[in-house]
């Protein structure tokens, strides 16, 4: 019960903070000759000052290449066809190269998917930190940039003498955090982490999750984390966006999604969580989903749902808000 | 939560592997560009024999130093003795210390068989003559004769050079990888060192040594150095293609795994192989046009090569007969580029994302 | 710490050694598996040259004795072998009494100087070609101009060297066409001198860059392009690095890597190149030696120069070999 006040005391006070990033209509299409693949179609979500949210949903639902988007860094064949990413009221999807070189990193970091190929393997890692801090701040003491790497890598727990590595020396673990202390190095407005802990055992996801908890907690910044493992999502983040081919079809706090979610694909997700305590069938619906190419009428979800109703067939559910900071993209709640 | 990832990428396209093309990678423009370039030069030698007289190729079967057919002088002028006289001094005059033969000294120095007094050093008729389109050396063999005979003549050399080094690359490559242990130490240092040794130099002892050498002696000679670059690459897919899951449980199911990696391997490899192949027929050719060209190859069958030292040691140059050695020379450029073409386009097949970012 | 490993130094040595070791032995090899015996050949190659040959049984019992040709083969092997080692390669036979030694020590700085100044051109300008056509930010002007710079990468060099030979040096006469200095120029330290080696030096060098250039611009293009998207361009690109940082320092500086392994296993074909190239032009290196040395079935010649072809070739990549983990410190930890 006292949980309960004070998690919706929490939500209200981040209800009140201001809100930092805002996505609106986004659009993000891969061209092949048989057509645009329709990778993210025209999502919209806002992120509040030193809030975590985060992106979750299937491999090849579009949440890296959201990611990806905001940062401006779709590699071809894919590229933005629309909408807007307002970061502190200033579009990135409209900046020009040069603006948008001193925002990146500066305001918005990125925390990336693949740490194992992430750093360049022929640069120490002192190097490849200074690298973004010199290309910002321009160029500095020796004696001042190497007291802030050891203390950026003493904030992500790493012993100064990484710094004089190479990658290659580095396990896992310990390359995903240099990656942080990388993120954190300018203190930006936002951090996107993509699937930081995938790729790592279970263990070192663990270390590289608290890393990211305790940096969050230290500098107050604001993060996209995107993932699909829904147990360390509830752990990490304030509030959850569920995609599905290239729609949100839900945003809801944290504890919201997990106790009560509504949309059918959410609530499948939360369904096929394992759990020790009972054995339950594994609740996914065969089915193919349709060709991106050419998404169906109506709803993107209707093949697999299992509530599908026959207005889902031929209207778009647009996502509305249906309890506060709740929003909810079907037609089962109208 | 598998099961949906699983139906998921069987309906979304790979993004991050480009775009996929309907149309077959077979049908390339530089394949089809390369492969009819090399199939012209196969045409020429095929049927070149039944619409032009062969017996042309022979010493003194034609006039002396004709021009090609195109070429009209109304009268014969001094002139180009003259300059290529002056030519030839100037040049010589700045030839390096050691003296002796250079290519352009040569000329002078031995009397070519057939050449007469230096009044007639230019060309000796300047009317070109249809009977002999591409025009005659200065011995009366006929240019275009001894391209029929020379360009198929070539490519077979090269052909038979570079499918043997290919077998025994692939022989030795699929063992070194497969076997391991001393055999495969052995096989990867010899062929390490192989690549270190400048073969050419090596195989112009050979040739010298060798004092008669035919077509095909010359074409096995070759293929003796022509395995290490295949047996370096087939070693090192053999030995990643080891360690693969399927292929260890083929080992666990008993199957036999030769057979298995063998089956597996060769259709991957192929695109890889057939460029690597032409690379290596490009390379044999080269070797042989280079070894001809410093007049150590077969002397008995024209070839484009021998064609070309004929006109070195004949001061083609500087008699201003440039249909001696550049039509020879043209024809290899085109061998060399249909077949270079070939080796790009299957790159692009073997490797597909070559294709995706054009130079244009 | 960076890859120069004691183990790596002394692995990369013994290869060295194996090669020159190998190498030596084909050139052993060779004559004593040639048809015939090499005395007899030769007395009878430089009869067909150069006329009768008096007291020529003389001659052949004093090469036999030369040859060692009485020992056993085992000896005989030894025996070659030892004076090798010390750098004995025996006396020239159609210019006697020169050695070869000395003969090879006059004519191999011309084969180093022309092979690293065209080889170094080549590579850094192929290499330059080949990044910016791989490197999608490129300007569009330039990738469609850069194309045509590869148009002869297909030719053997040795024709285009007759064409340039024909174009430059005959046709409009601006260049030298043979040689390595002009003959009234005297061999000393003076800008006159070093101004007509490098007038010499251009046609044979120009040849060479131009078909072999081709070669490292399309192979590094392939690499850039089979990294382009790789991680860790991504995030050097999210760090807001300039465009010309990320390309020199993250692309290119990881895909040339694999091309000095290329470079380096293509040192023999580069090395044995030489031959053709002095030869067209009468360039006074080893090549032209060699090619010296087989018009005169001067055998100890010969074989001395394959050697010291061996030699430089190895000593090349030994060179490489040494530099590579300098650049890419993963080295050590991989075994090759």
């Amino acid at each position: 019960m006292t949980n309960n006040v004070m998690a919706a005391a929490a939500e209200t006070a981040y209800s009140k903070r201001e809100i930092i990033l805002d996505v609106k209509d986004f659009r993000i299409h891969y061209e092949t000759p048989r057509g645009d693949v329709i990778a993210v179609n025209g999502i919209n979500f806002y992120l509040r000052k030193g809030e975590t949210l985060g992106l979750v949903g299937e491999s090849g639902c579009g949440k890296t290449t959201t990611a990806m988007g905001i940062l401006r860094l779709v590699q071809p064949p894919g590229r933005i066809v629309g909408g807007q990413v307002l970061l502190n009221g200033v579009d990135l999807a409209s900046l020009d190269d040069d603006a948008l070189r001193e925002v990146r990193w500066r305001d918005i970091a990125l925390v990336p998917q693949g740490a194992m190929n992430s750093l360049n393997p022929v640069m120490k890692i002192k190097d490849q930190i200074a690298d973004g801090i010199l290309a910002h701040e321009g160029r500095q003491l020796r004696g001042a940039i190497k007291e802030r790497m050891l203390e950026l890598l003493n904030m992500v727990g790493l012993p100064g003498r990484v710094a004089d590595m190479y990658p290659h020396e580095l396990s896992g673990g310990m390359k995903q955090r240099v990656c942080i202390a990388m993120a954190i190095s300018l203190n930006p407005t936002l951090i996107v982490a993509d699937e930081p802990t995938s790729a790592l055992d279970v263990v070192v996801q663990r270390v590289v999750a608290q890393t990211l908890l305790d940096v969050k907690a230290k500098l107050g910044v604001s993060m996209i984390l995107i993932g699909h493992d829904m147990g360390l999502q509830a752990q990490l983040v304030d509030r959850i966006a569920v995609m599905y081919a290239g729609n949100i079809v839900e945003i809801a706090p944290v504890k919201d999604i997990f106790e009560e979610p509504m949309h059918p694909y959410t609530q499948l997700l939360i369904a096929s969580i394992p759990s020790i305590k009972e054995k339950k069938p594994l609740k996914i619906t065969e089915g193919l989903t349709h060709d991106l190419r050419n998404p169906p009428p109506g709803c993107i979800f209707q093949f697999r749902c299992p509530k599908v109703m026959s207005v889902c067939r031929q209207i778009v559910p647009p996502l509305r808000e249906l309890r506060p900071d709740h929003f909810v993209a079907c037609h089962l709640y109208e | 939560m598998a099961e949906l990832v699983k139906t998921i990428e069987n309906s979304t396209p790979a993004k991050k592997r480009g775009i996929n093309r309907f149309d077959s990678p077979w049908f390339n423009p530089r394949l089809v560009i390369g492969v009819t370039m090399v199939g012209i030069v196969l045409l020429i030698g095929i049927g070149g024999p039944l619409v032009w007289d062969m017996n042309l190729v022979y010493v003194a079967s034609s006039p002396l130093n004709l021009p090609p057919a195109w070429i009209h002088v109304a009268q014969p002028t001094p002139e180009p003795v003259a300059v290529a006289t002056a030519a030839a001094t100037a040049i010589n005059t700045s030839s390096g210390g050691l003296g002796g033969s250079s290519m352009l000294d040569l000329m002078e120095s031995t009397p070519a068989p057939g050449r007469g007094n230096p009044g007639d050093v230019g060309p000796g008729n300047p009317t070109g003559d249809p009977k002999h389109p591409l025009g005659t050396d200065d011995q009366g063999r006929d240019m275009l004769a001894l391209i029929i005979a020379g360009a198929p003549a070539s490519l077979k050399v090269g052909f038979i050079a570079a499918s043997i080094g290919m077998l025994l690359g692939i022989f030795l490559g699929f063992s070194a990888g497969f076997l391991g242990g001393w055999v495969d130490a052995v096989i990867r240092t010899t062929s390490d060192v192989m690549f270190t040794v400048p073969v050419i130099a090596v195989l112009f002892v050979i040739a010298a040594f060798l004092k008669h050498l035919e077509l095909n002696e010359m074409a096995f000679l070759l293929a003796l150095f022509a395995w290490p670059a295949p047996t370096r690459f087939i070693r090192a897919q053999a030995l990643t293609l080891r360690e693969r899951g399927y292929v260890r449980m083929a080992r666990l199911s008993g199957m036999s795994t030769m057979g298995i990696m063998f089956k597996e391997m060769m259709p991957n490899l192929l695109p890889y192989l057939a460029a690597s192949l032409v690379g290596n027929i490009s390379g044999a050719i080269l070797a042989e046009a280079s070894l001809e060209a410093l007049g150590l190859g077969p002397t008995r069958v024209p070839t484009l090569g021998m064609t070309v030292n004929y006109a070195i040691r004949g001061t083609a140059i500087l008699r201003e007969m440039w249909w001696w050695w550049g039509f020879p020379i043209l024809v290899l450029i085109f061998i060399f580029t249909g077949l270079f073409q070939i080796a790009t386009g299957l790159d692009e097949i073997a490797n597909p994302r070559l294709r995706g970012v054009k130079s244009q | 710490m960076r890859g120069l490993t004691k183990g790596y130094v002394l692995r990369r040595l013994g290869m060295f050694v194996l090669t020159i070791w190998l190498g030596a032995t084909l050139v052993f090899i060779i004559p004593r598996l040639m048809p015939g015996d090499p005395v007899g050949a030769m007395i009878g190659r430089m009869t067909g040259v150069g006329g009768r040959i008096e007291n020529a049984e003389l001659l052949i019992a004093a090469w036999r004795a030369k040859f060692g040709l009485d020992e056993p083969i085992l000896g005989q092997y030894v025996h070659y072998i030892g004076s090798l080692a010390t750098g004995d390669l025996g006396y020239s036979l159609s210019s006697f009494p020169a050695t070869v030694t000395e003969m090879i020590a006059r004519s191999l700085p011309w084969t180093i100087g022309l092979l690293t100044v065209a080889t170094i051109i080549s590579f850094l300008l192929g290499n330059t070609i080949g990044a910016l056509l791989g490197w999608r930010r490129t300007p569009k002007w330039v990738k469609r101009i850069l194309p045509f710079s590869l148009t002869f990468t297909s030719v053997p060099f040795f024709m285009l060297a007759m064409i340039f030979i024909y174009v430059f040096a005959y046709g409009l006469k601006i260049l030298p066409a043979t040689g390595s200095a002009g003959r009234g120029v005297t061999e000393a330290v003076t800008p006159e001198y070093f101004g007509s080696v490098i007038l010499h030096g251009i046609l044979p060098v120009m040849a060479i860059v131009v078909t072999s250039m081709g070669g490292w611009a399309l192979g590094m293009r392939g690499m850039m392009i089979t990294s382009d998207g790789d991680d860790y361009l991504i995030l050097a690109q999210a760090k807001g690095l300039r465009p010309r940082r990320v390309f020199t320092r993250y692309a290119v500086r990881n895909a040339i890597l694999p091309q000095f392994t290329a470079l380096a296993l293509s040192m023999g074909a580069i090395v044995g190149g030489s031959v053709l190239v002095e030869y067209l032009f009468a360039y006074p290196g080893i090549g032209y030696l060699l090619y010296e040395a087989i018009q005169t079935s001067d055998y100890n010649l010969i074989q001395g120069i394959v050697f010291v072809l061996v030699l430089t070739t190895s000593t090349a990549v030994l060179i490489i070999d040494l530099i590579y983990p300098l650049l890419d410190p993963r080295i050590s930890y991989q075994k090759r």
